[in-house]
């Protein structure tokens, strides 16, 4: 058995008017460890899919099953969500007080590790975006979760900033052997971060097609693997299918 | 020249503007008093109905002299403060208790529309027999004003809380208490700092209304009883000692509300 089964997932929104159907016949397992990321047009229901995973909403019909008897999943939202009144400190440590679990040094030791020590006491409007986001995942890892999920965290940063993060997210997973599952709209970002790529279909959302990534670009960081010679045919692949399917707006 | 001076002379010119300014509201606050003597000087205006500052300066001093004045001022005022913490307070303990069930909230929503368009001031004799003509039907009267307003716009801060937050709260199993600490209330401290300067406003209108009816003591009596014995000059007295604790208040608060902004970081 996988870390973790979906198993034929299907979600419609409901109104007085009408519904909406977001998400139908997805299936698929992620195994311990694994990096997957998900592609699809704007609106196909990807976020959903997170939520639905990160319990956050009951899906319609199906089922998802766990290996382990409790997860515990850090999600991070598709803007970060820092709390304007409190400080990065604080930020950080909510989950943990909110656990009633000692804060002890996991706080100073993620601020070291994302390089933003001297950020402890400010509050999160004085920081850029590219920090904000560290924060934000920092705050998801501080509760040590054992699946985390990221949506789009990068699509709010200049170019610059989103490789340097990709690069960071990348090694810092990898150390803390993390389990995680990644909605992007980019491509390369997909590639370069993932084990293996869902395809999604415009809504009502279902998965298209998988690609496993070869293991020449997996065992380099994103930055590189960027630039590796396997990196271009396997993008083509996807870019193909993508268009193929009749959306060209992702980039 | 460089941008030190530069930086000195905006300074400087922002100094004087803001000192003309003061200079030209004193100015109109002065010429205000000079117009009220002369035309009741002149009788102009009636000074048997419209007093003038002279006669209120000198009611003033025998009033300040024979200490009758201060009780009243004293009175007036705690009551005034009472009301105002009561009437905020139970409207946010109302809030909170509306937040932590979709169903009450639900349910008692038109009572509240009804309760807030009602006229509370016309609630005033109720009051004054259910709970006697004391302080207390003061206090009552100044909190019956309030509460509603204050329950009903604090409840709305905390339901346009960005539901992203709540997410968050929730991605970390947070308890509703929890939820309501670390997130409800701090992102609705400016709409409830708002509403305590509204209150201000709300619990003198209570509690001088109050006083008319109760008639026994404060600033609010001494009105009506200047009034019944057509001492204006007691009137005038009175109402001015009111704009100046009101506004006195009004300034607290708004030191108050610096505070907490600059603490929750707004
Ligand atoms: N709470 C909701 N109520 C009704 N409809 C919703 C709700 N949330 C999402 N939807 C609809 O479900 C569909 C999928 O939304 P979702 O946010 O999952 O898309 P997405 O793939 O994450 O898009 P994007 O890439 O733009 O973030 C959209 O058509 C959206 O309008
Ligand atoms: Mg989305």
């Amino acid at each position: 058995m996988a870390f973790i089964d979906v198993c034929n997932i299907q979600h419609h929104f409901f109104n007085d008017h009408s519904y909406t159907t977001a998400l139908k016949d997805i299936s698929f397992s992620i195994n311990e460890g694994e990096f997957i990321s998900f592609i699809g047009p704007s609106g196909c229901g990807k976020s959903t899919l997170l939520s639905i995973i990160a319990g956050l909403i009951e899906p319609t019909s199906g089922v998802i099953t766990h290996e382990a008897p409790s997860i515990d999943i850090g999600y991070m939202l598709q803007q970060d969500f820092l709390f304007p009144w409190k400080t990065i400190e604080e930020n950080i440590s909510l989950g943990l007080t909110i656990l009633n679990k000692d804060e002890g040094q996991i706080v100073e030791d993620l601020l070291k590790q994302f390089r933003l020590s001297h950020t402890a006491k400010l509050y999160p409007q004085q920081l850029s975006g590219g920090m904000r986001q560290r924060i934000a995942l920092a705050r998801t890892l501080a509760v040590n979760p054992t699946l985390l999920l990221l949506d789009e965290p990068f699509s709010a940063l200049d170019f610059h900033s989103k490789l340097d993060l990709e690069n960071f997210v990348s090694e810092t997973l990898k150390q803390f052997s993390k389990t995680a599952i990644l909605v992007t709209h980019d491509i390369g970002e997909a590639i370069a971060m993932s084990d293996k790529v869902y395809l999604f279909s415009n809504r009502p959302g279902t998965i298209l097609k998988s690609f496993t990534i070869p293991d020449e670009i997996r065992n380099l960081v994103p930055f590189d693997a960027r630039n590796a010679p396997e990196y271009q045919p396997i993008f083509q692949t996807i870019w193909k299918e993508l268009e193929a399917n009749g959306y060209g707006n992702v980039t | 020249m460089d941008t030190e001076t530069l930086h000195e002379q905006f300074k400087r010119k922002r100094r004087l503007e803001s000192r003309k300014i003061l200079l030209f509201q004193l100015l109109l606050l002065v010429l205000i008093f000079l117009f009220w003597q002369i035309t009741t000087h002149y009788r102009i205006l009636d000074p048997l109905i419209f007093s003038s500052p002279l006669a209120v300066a000198k009611l003033l001093v025998t009033k300040v002299m024979d200490a009758t004045l201060f009780p009243h001022v004293w009175f007036t005022l705690m009551e005034t403060v009472i009301g105002f913490l009561l009437g905020t307070l139970l409207g946010t303990l109302i809030a909170i208790s509306l937040w932590s069930s979709i169903t009450v909230a639900k349910v008692m929503d038109p009572y509240l529309v009804v309760l807030n368009a009602m006229p509370k001031v016309a609630l005033g004799p109720m009051i004054l027999v259910i709970f006697g003509p004391n302080v207390l039907s003061v206090i009552v009267m100044a909190i019956s004003i309030s509460v509603i307003v204050s329950t009903i716009v604090i409840f709305s801060a905390f339901q346009q809380v960005n539901e992203n937050y709540l997410k968050v709260m929730q991605l970390f199993n947070a308890s509703k208490a929890q939820t309501f600490k670390h997130v409800v209330l701090p992102a609705s401290i400016p709409t409830i700092i708002s509403t305590l300067k509204v209150n201000v406003g709300l619990s003198w209108v209570g509690v001088i209304v109050g006083e008319f009816l109760v008639s026994s003591k404060g600033l609010g009596y001494l009105i009506i009883s200047g009034f019944q014995i057509f001492n204006f000059n007691l009137v005038f007295l009175s109402l001015i000692m009111i704009v100046i604790l009101a506004t006195i208040m009004y300034k607290c608060v708004e030191m108050i509300e610096r505070f907490l902004l600059k603490k929750f970081n707004f």
